[in-house]
């Protein structure tokens, strides 16, 4: 009985939300390294925003994507997801003070910040999900 | 990225060694004759006692950035990278292989010991390491265009890059969601075999990265 429903959470299709938010991490990085390959000299922010929108918008999706979903262990995903939060929003600070530390320049600055919020985002979600896939709905 | 990387490859072959053919092929068997109760070590997926430690070092690393401080700043980076990849290379080529001669459970208790250990330590080593990295290559120049080792640094950055997003996005949600699967009282051994794949699918670009990492930090600092 309870190989059945171990198997049927293996078997269940979820949307592909771990697969958009591993994407959407890896827009981050680019244009996180393209950001700091350039500064402290000057650089076009073009690149770095359309990589950031694109991001943004892979997790705008996603949590269309969540907000659809029943019979989900929302507990779990509740409880992984809030302290890797807290995590993450640590480690993303700790980049943010070694950017304002470095007086990166205002409008980088402004898009390093942004990128850091999708990426302190974008992990936790990340695990939440992995792990809440396989746990019993709530 | 800073806190990348958290699991690293050798921690992902250690793993496979460990775990793959162990816990889908037997935990499950023996969790169905005995319970949870059978034997099992519990697993505690972030070990507290060793959140102060971390606490510690990451104050400590912050004074570092915050003052500039050279001398700091080499530190923790040669102590955090250096103990990053021999820890990975370590686990991989020379743990792992021993790990999978041993018996089952021993190897199952093993993992179940080791695995959420490394859940605190490579996170640090990573963060150490990077932050560090970041500020001594501004402190050096080499952040400057027009430095004579820009293009090493903009190289590492691809690297870290790169194993930043298997480890976060592949690697860490993997670990974790296999030491959940290993809390219950019936862990399911197809859950944790489709899991661990994902070690055995990304272990050659990690490795990859590892010896790039290498190569780059060395000629960084001729």
């Amino acid at each position: 009985m309870r190989a059945d429903t171990t198997s049927a959470t293996v078997a269940r299709r979820l949307p592909p939300v771990a697969e958009l938010a591993v994407g959407s991490l890896a827009l981050i990085v680019v244009g996180g390294i393209y950001l700091a390959a350039h500064i402290p000299g000057p650089v076009s922010l073009v690149p770095a925003i359309v990589l950031w929108a694109l991001a943004a918008a892979l997790l705008l999706v996603n949590a269309a994507l969540l907000s659809r979903l029943s019979g989900f262990a929302w507990g779990r995903f509740r409880q992984v997801g809030g302290w890797a939060l807290l995590a993450y929003a640590i480690s993303a600070g700790m980049l943010e003070y070694v950017f304002v530390i470095d007086r990166v320049p205002a409008r980088e600055l402004v898009w390093l910040s942004l990128m850091l919020v999708v990426y302190a985002v974008d992990i936790p979600l990340i695990l939440a999900f992995s792990v809440a896939r396989y746990q019993s709905s709530d | 990225m800073t806190a990348a990387d958290h699991a690293i490859s050798g921690w992902g072959r250690l793993w496979r060694c460990s775990l793959v053919s162990s816990v889908t092929e037997t935990v499950p068997a023996q969790s169905r004759a005995h319970g949870a109760e059978g034997g099992r070590p519990a697993i505690q997926v972030v070990p507290l006692r060793g959140l102060p430690i971390v606490a510690v070092v990451l104050a400590l690393l912050v004074v570092a950035i915050a003052g500039n401080w050279l001398w700091a700043l080499d530190f923790f980076h040669v102590v955090g990278g250096g103990l990053w990849t021999a820890i990975d290379l370590f686990v991989g080529l020379v743990l792992g292989p021993i790990l999978g001669r041993l018996s089952i459970p021993a190897r199952a208790e093993f993992s179940a010991r080791f695995m959420p250990k490394m859940v605190l330590i490579m996170p640090t080593l990573v963060t150490m390491t990077l932050g560090s990295g970041f500020q001594l290559a501004r402190h050096l120049g080499n952040l400057d265009a027009g430095a004579a080792m820009h293009g090493w640094l903009v190289a590492s950055f691809i690297v870290v890059g790169v194993m930043a997003v298997i480890a976060l996005g592949i690697l860490e949600p993997a670990n974790i969601a296999v030491l959940f699967e290993m809390k219950k009282p019936h862990p399911d051994g197809a859950i944790i075999a489709r899991l661990m794949k994902r070690f055995i699918y990304t272990a050659g670009v990690t490795g990859v990265m590892q010896v790039a990492t290498l190569v780059i930090m060395t000629r960084l600092a001729t």
